[in-house]
């Protein structure tokens, strides 16, 4: 039995730290942890109710505005104005996270994801690119960071798909930046927008900033057409075993994204451009009152283990027998569910949604494979790829249906008691914020975010969590290089920044370095 | 094709305490673009190596670790930047070497600082605690400046705090220090921060400034006029958003109708809390209220009178 230790692992966003034990050259145990640990639910404790929307906007610098929009529905509700959000600041909210998620999964790809599939070094200097050319320069210097060092012996691509693909990963920077553009059109500055806010938004639309987001958005549309999709089938076309491997728990948990009407409360019955639900096998709704976070591994005090967040509480025992993770173990009646593009994707193909069943049905059939495909390591990229172009297309329509002049924020009066809990789909997935308010203060607050879904350790009843799960069973190839453990877990997209909860592996080795 | 020489400056980026939008903030960078930074030279005949960058980087795990340990023991000058706080009560997220030994951020940090060339502490987290430095501060985060001073260590530290940095600032200050070497005293302010970018108050630039004068003023959001009421922290930020402004100059929060929340300045988010409460006049530099009329007026340095 041999043991494989990563960590950091790199191009992820935050510390994530995998540990494998194998045997026969496959995996047969799996722990994922991230050391870092901010502690914002206690920061939030005893301050004006506004500043959570300020302050978990910067949980993550990669997908502020979701923070932002979900804080901001739970304080909609928290102050009573859910249904009264005018429609420009419905839709400028809907493009703040619509262009941030434009910006996340292009990131993901290129710059988190790609370099464990091409290879900068080995791309035709002598094509007619100038990027190229520019990088041959670069590679003639003989100083390839950040590009080396790193795992080698199984980078496939033939030199013509790879040589496309680095360009792509040159130009992405830059479309990547684009998407930013776009979100301080209506946002202010980014990372960390500052137009949504409780009750709608602070920035008033007008024709100029609706062309000047329109014309940004064209750019990354062709973009996406013409690199990304036809990279993510470059790359799942070489490296097809990946559609094989790394499919975790098989169950599947959305919230539902982008709010096209306001008059229902309820959030997941809100109606949404993709649709909330569960998929285990079959189709369900969201139990929202089923969801507990449960610690038995976690180094969270034990007595306030599986309960609903709305009862949750935030108590650090660094110290915990058995405890492995500071990420909560969130369950579904005690079942561990994946959350993210995919997740989005399938509940919403098995809801019968027409423009996402078309787009699958396209992809399958141009790389030749069957739905069951898609529950795999590259189904994660195709899912997030598809996702990109339906966001893409859809926007300029929402933009165009700003209305310069009209309101862009409910007037209110902020309660001395209320109580709300915001929930939407964030780049990463399912994203929830939990406001209590008393004596005008925040009382409580708890987040249970994307990656604490996928990241979260064993459960109460000693189940793995989803990435976990991916991992154990993998066979794994040359364990000095252990390409299959890091393209499996980068394919969740983990954002450890997020999974606030998250802190140390070993109790002991805090109890060693600790000062303060 | 031609083989440039080029001197190499080697670059370590950590990542503590922090959410990552700073890096982000990096790539938004304009000009220069960023795959130029990464590719070619920042000013004439330097190369900034970026060696160690956990999000960009194509290393993980050992390989990851061993780029600190070479970096160190080269003798090549190197500038090492710091991103999020120093965590000091969960230390353990500098990695695992080969041989299984996990390694602490303040020891990472620490011994890198004592070679480089200089530390710049990126966003408001590096350079002052900010965010996860907040009362009651759970991770026991410390910004660079007062790690290193626990330390004894006196490799210069520059600040560059925002909540993100931009990267203006971030570019603008290694190319300073490429091109002029270390910044001095005249270069920064009391807080280490360079005067070129950090050295005005937001409020006396702001295009929202004759609002103010005249005493108009919103009273919620999306509302026209000075955002004073709202919260805004402008009256008491030094930056130069309002003339660089952000994300390739497109906008920036006052122009999106929001508060400045100060977040340059050192004690963010705490010190001026609530975010969205009214300052007080008393805290207000080179702002008094008129006895006559009860208005806030302007007073122009040197000529301030005891309230």
């Amino acid at each position: 039995m041999g043991q494989i230790v990563i960590d950091p692992v790199a191009r992820i966003e935050g510390h994530l730290k995998i540990e494998v034990t194998v045997d026969a050259g496959e995996v047969k145990d799996a722990r994922v942890s991230g050391p870092m640990y901010r502690g914002f639910e206690q920061i939030l404790v005893g301050r004006h109710p506004l500043d959570a929307q300020r302050l978990t906007t910067r949980v993550c610098g990669v997908c502020p505005a979701v923070h932002s929009v979900c804080s901001s529905l739970a304080l909609d509700q928290a102050i009573g104005v859910a249904d009264q959000i005018p429609d420009n600041g419905r839709i400028i909210r809907n493009l703040l996270l619509g262009a941030n998620y434009l910006q996340s999964h292009i990131l993901h790809f290129y710059i988190l994801a790609a370099l464990d599939y091409v290879d900068p070094a080995a791309v035709d200097v002598n094509s007619d690119d100038p990027a190229m050319q520019r990088l041959g320069e670069f590679l003639q210097r003989g100083e390839l960071a950040p590009f080396t060092p790193r795992y080698e012996g199984d980078l496939r691509l033939d030199k013509k798909t790879n040589t496309a693909a680095v360009s792509h990963y040159l130009r992405a920077l830059d479309m990547r930046r684009l998407t930013h553009e776009m979100l301080a059109v209506f946002g202010g500055k980014m990372p960390h927008e500052v137009a949504c806010v409780p009750g709608g938004v602070c920035e008033v639309p007008t024709d100029d900033k609706v062309g000047a987001f329109i014309s940004r958005l064209q750019d990354v549309r062709h973009f996406v057409d013409d690199c990304y999709i036809p990279d993510v089938v470059g790359v799942a076309s070489t490296y097809s075993d990946y559609c094989e491997i790394g499919k975790g728990c098989g169950r599947y948990l959305s919230y539902g994204i982008f709010d096209m009407d306001v008059a229902e409360t309820d959030l997941l019955k809100r109606p949404r451009y993709l649709p909330s639900g569960t998929l285990d096998g079959q189709l369900a709704e969201v139990d929202a009152t089923a969801i507990t976070e449960d610690l038995k591994y976690s180094f969270f005090e034990d007595e306030a283990t599986h309960r609903h967040p709305s009862e949750g509480q935030t108590r650090p025992a660094s110290e915990k027998e058995g405890a492995y993770s500071w990420a909560k173990a969130p369950r579904i009646n005690g079942e561990s569910y994946e959350v993210g593009p995919l997740a989005r994707w399938l509940v919403a193909y098995h809801t019968g949604d027409d423009k996402v069943k078309s787009a699958v049905d396209g992809l399958l059939s141009a790389l030749g494979a069957e739905p069951a495909a898609l529950q795999s390591t590259i189904g994660r990229h195709a899912a997030r790829a598809l996702e990109t172009k339906l966001i893409a297309d859809a926007m300029a329509d929402w933009a165009l249906q700003l209305e310069p002049g009209a309101p862009v924020c409910a007037e209110y009066d902020l309660p001395e008691e209320g109580t709300g809990t915001g929930m939407v789909g964030g780049p990463r997935g399912a994203l929830l914020h939990h406001i209590d308010i008393a004596d005008g203060l925040i009382a409580r607050y708890q987040l249970i975010v994307p990656t604490t879904w996928n990241v979260s350790p064993r459960d109460d009843e000693d189940q793995p969590g989803p990435i976990e799960q991916a991992l154990i069973g993998t066979a794994v190839r040359d364990e000095d290089n252990p390409f299959e453990l890091v393209r499996i877990a980068r394919s969740f997209d983990p954002c450890l920044a997020c999974a606030v909860h998250i802190v140390n592996a070993k109790d002991n080795e805090i109890g060693r370095y600790r000062i303060a | 094709m031609t083989e440039k020489v080029l001197q190499e400056i080697p670059v370590v980026w950590l990542q503590g305490t922090g959410c990552s939008g700073c890096s982000v903030s990096l790539l938004n960078s304009a000009a220069p673009r960023i795959a130029n930074v990464l590719l070619e030279e920042l000013v004439p005949g330097k190369h900034v190596q970026v060696r160690f960058h956990p999000t960009i980087m194509a290393a993980s795990g050992h390989l990851a670790v061993e780029i600190l340990h070479d970096t160190q023991a080269d003798d090549q000058p190197y500038v090492l930047i710091l991103e999020g706080g120093i965590p000091e009560k969960i230390p353990n997220i500098g990695g695992v070497t080969a041989a299984g030994e996990e390694i602490s951020i303040v020891d990472t940090f620490t011994e890198l600082a004592k070679g480089a060339l200089c530390v710049v502490a990126v966003g408001a987290c590096a350079a002052f605690g900010g965010i996860p430095a907040a009362a009651p501060n759970p991770s026991g985060s410390r910004s660079a400046t007062e790690v290193l001073r626990q330390q004894g260590i006196d490799t210069p530290c520059v600040n560059v705090p925002g909540c993100p940095a931009h990267p203006d600032w971030i570019l603008g200050t290694l190319v300073n220090v490429l091109l002029r070497g270390l910044p001095t005293e005249d270069d920064l302010d009391d807080h280490g921060r360079p005067l070129a970018f950090f050295g005005e108050l937001i409020h006396d630039n702001c295009p929202r400034r004759a609002d103010f004068d005249a005493g108009k003023f919103a009273s919620h959001h999306g509302e026209e006029g000075c955002l004073y009421e709202l919260g805004c922290k402008g009256p008491v930020t030094y930056s130069d958003c309002p003339s660089r402004q952000w994300n390739s100059g497109i906008n920036w929060p006052i122009g999106a109708g929001s508060p400045c929340l100060g977040c340059v300045e050192p004690g963010f988010p705490d010190v001026g809390c609530a975010l969205y409460k009214k300052i007080e006049t008393d805290d207000l530099p080179r702002i008094e209220r008129d006895p006559s009329t009860g208005k806030l007026k302007y007073v122009a340095p040197g000529q301030a009178t005891a309230l």
